[in-house]
């Protein structure tokens, strides 16, 4: 066979690189099952589950269940005690449905109105991902209002950060810093410019007069 | 109890005085946590990606538990059960779990028809809250968990929840021929578990395309799989047809979803500006790299509203496009004889383990990739098992 290259053996050495890659196409190197399986037999299981998988899933396990659609024995109905939002695509809730977070506030009116539109509608998606970003500012009112103010350093893992890349927090605090000191340098300057030109023109006005 | 909750954007903190669930349907059971993960597409959600993600969510559809209550219809789980909980929330009766479509159960998720409950997910996956908490309601609790069989490790249950059913549907769905070159986009835990699948399926040739090395390194020897950083090359798409004789491969598999790097039209597009759902530069390559007549595997999860892809190219190919969430429970008998048989370890991509209590620094961590991490587990202070 004029094509023997292993592609698990040379990946393993010299095959990673990018100029080292194999110019070839593996695909029925051997000439049968036995010599593939021969040729890998270092990988558990291989070819194991080759068999009777194609056409692929879901299709192999069709069994005509959907035209029983309307009549098959649904489970019981969960009581809804709080306001659940359902796609209009469907009839109704689902025989079980979460009572966690029902909408309120104004996420809560963006999030009614967004599941006036199907889901195949812009308004619905976008609608709900305006409500997160309102919701998150509510979040935010709400934590202060309980007198919790959000410790962004917890909530946003950068304890983490500093132990794992503490180089680039203090380079990025750095890059901060002389942003920031650059800018209140900039701005300062341009006061003192502003001071110097309504002095002038006071001087001269006076001189004028 | 002790869970994690939801603030926005990159934002997660922990509650330590969140009510516990109750008892809401005959069917549901109420299982304290013993381990939980936090998967790739839980990112999506940190990240603000997944419309309907509301504020004071818990997230984690990847955990393992102790039955503590159950229902008046529950007949199959008892108090005591340490069981496995698939991320899929399926009725078991509807004709789409008759079908093993446990993904896509129609009695799960009043918000949305394109996706059944998932736990922890957004509002559009049902609102349901998620496993990184002590305690979890698990609706129609007879139906997909399962005790986890005597002798299997817990982080091999963990695992089975989502991660290791996913990587193997991904790869089941590329319908596999033997001597198959299957390229797999993503070197994450699915990119990894699909890649790793492939052999099962007798693929010849499996080529892994991520850019960080760290990862590339863990596909060569987790996933015996041949990788490579696509930040090194010129075109990822001219790179898989070159190394195919100018073919294409036989099947790709899309691993990576909505948060893909790589374009930065993309990612402004998507990520920034959200004008479709993240970035699809992936899937556009993916499109692109399977050859003529071959088959498109999407197990990368992406935002409902749409994306930018080549969908004309994928039509003059002629190319299959399979794709949907894992049905777990259809795939675990066949797993769990893999895993017990010593055929797959899933626990190997595990890299970290920490509290619950941080759970804030292991979002941090992953999506930053912080010190090496693949995949993290988190332990609630009552898991109370070894």
């Amino acid at each position: 066979m004029a094509n023997t290259l292993n592609p698990v053996t040379d990946t393993n050495t010299a095959a990673n690189s990018i100029t080292d890659v194999p110019h070839t196409h593996n695909n029925k190197l051997a000439a049968d099952d036995t010599m593939l399986a021969d040729q890998y037999k270092h990988i558990p299981g291989w070819g194991m589950d080759a068999d009777d998988h194609d056409p692929a899933y879901p299709m192999r396990h069709y069994n005509g269940a959907d035209h029983q659609r309307i009549n098959y024995e649904k489970p019981p109905q969960q009581p809804v005690t709080v306001e659940i939002l359902h796609s209009i695509e469907r009839p109704t809730v689902s025989r079980v449905t979460s009572d966690r977070l029902p909408p309120k506030g104004l996420s809560g009116a963006i999030r009614r109105a967004a599941f006036k539109y199907s889901e195949a509608n812009a308004m619905h998606w976008m609608g709900l991902i305006l409500a997160d970003r309102v919701n998150m500012v509510e979040g935010v009112i709400d934590d202060l209002r309980r007198g919790h103010i959000p410790n962004i350093i917890e909530e946003r893992g950068w304890k983490a950060e500093w132990k794992y890349n503490r180089k680039g927090v203090i380079k990025e605090a750095l890059i901060g810093a002389a942003i920031i000191t650059a800018a209140i340098a900039f701005s300062s300057s341009k006061n003192k410019k502003k001071k110097a030109l309504k002095a002038m023109r006071a001087m001269k006005a006076k001189v004028t007069s | 109890m002790i869970a994690m909750n939801f603030r926005g954007p990159y934002r997660i903190r922990v509650d330590r005085n969140k009510p516990e669930p109750e008892i809401l349907h005959p069917q549901d059971a109420i299982v304290r946590v013993t381990r939980s993960c936090i998967c790739g597409s839980d990112l999506h959600l940190y990240h603000g990606l997944v419309p309907d993600t509301r504020i004071g969510s818990t997230f984690g559809h990847e955990f393992t538990g102790i039955v503590e209550e159950v229902g008046s219809e529950v007949t199959k789980l008892k108090v005591g059960d340490h069981v496995l909980v698939p991320f899929n929330i399926a009725c078991g009766a509807c004709p789409l779990c008759k079908q093993e479509m446990y993904g896509n159960c129609a009695e799960s998720n009043s918000m949305a028809t394109a996706v059944a409950g998932i736990f922890g997910y957004s509002h559009t996956a049902g609102g349901f809250d998620g496993g990184q908490a002590e305690y979890v309601r698990v609706p129609y609790a007879d139906i997909s968990p399962i005790k986890i069989p005597d002798g299997m490790d817990i982080e091999d249950a963990v695992l089975l929840t989502d991660v290791t059913p996913t990587g193997y549907q991904a790869a089941e769905m590329g319908g596999i021929q033997k001597g198959d070159t299957v390229v797999v986009y993503g070197a994450g835990p699915i990119g990894l578990m699909a890649a790793r699948c492939a052999w099962l399926f007798g693929a010849g040739r499996v080529i892994v395309i991520d850019h960080l090395e760290y990862r590339l390194e863990f596909a060569r020897k987790f996933s015996f799989a041949e990788a490579y950083n696509f930040k090194e090359m010129d075109d990822p798409v001219v790179f898989v047809k070159r190394t195919t004789d100018w073919w294409g491969a036989d099947v790709v598999i899309d691993a990576v979803g909505c948060d893909a790097s790589g374009s930065a039209f993309q990612t402004v597009l998507g990520k920034k500006l959200l004008l479709q759902a993240g970035s699809a530069t992936a899937l556009h390559w993916a499109v692109n790299s399977v050859k003529r007549g071959g088959i498109l595997s999407i197990i990368g999860v992406y935002g409902p509203p749409w994306n930018l892809f080549s969908i004309g190219s994928a039509m003059n190919k002629g190319i299959t496009i399979r794709t949907n969430q894992a049905s777990v429970k259809r795939l675990l008998p066949r797993l769990i004889d893999h895993i017990m048989t010593g055929r797959l370890s899933p626990k190997d991509i595990i890299t970290h383990r920490m509290p619950l209590e941080e759970v804030s620094e292991g979002y941090h961590m992953f999506s930053a990739k912080r010190d090496n991490i693949i995949k993290a587990v988190l332990i609630p202070p009552k898991a109370n098992v070894a």
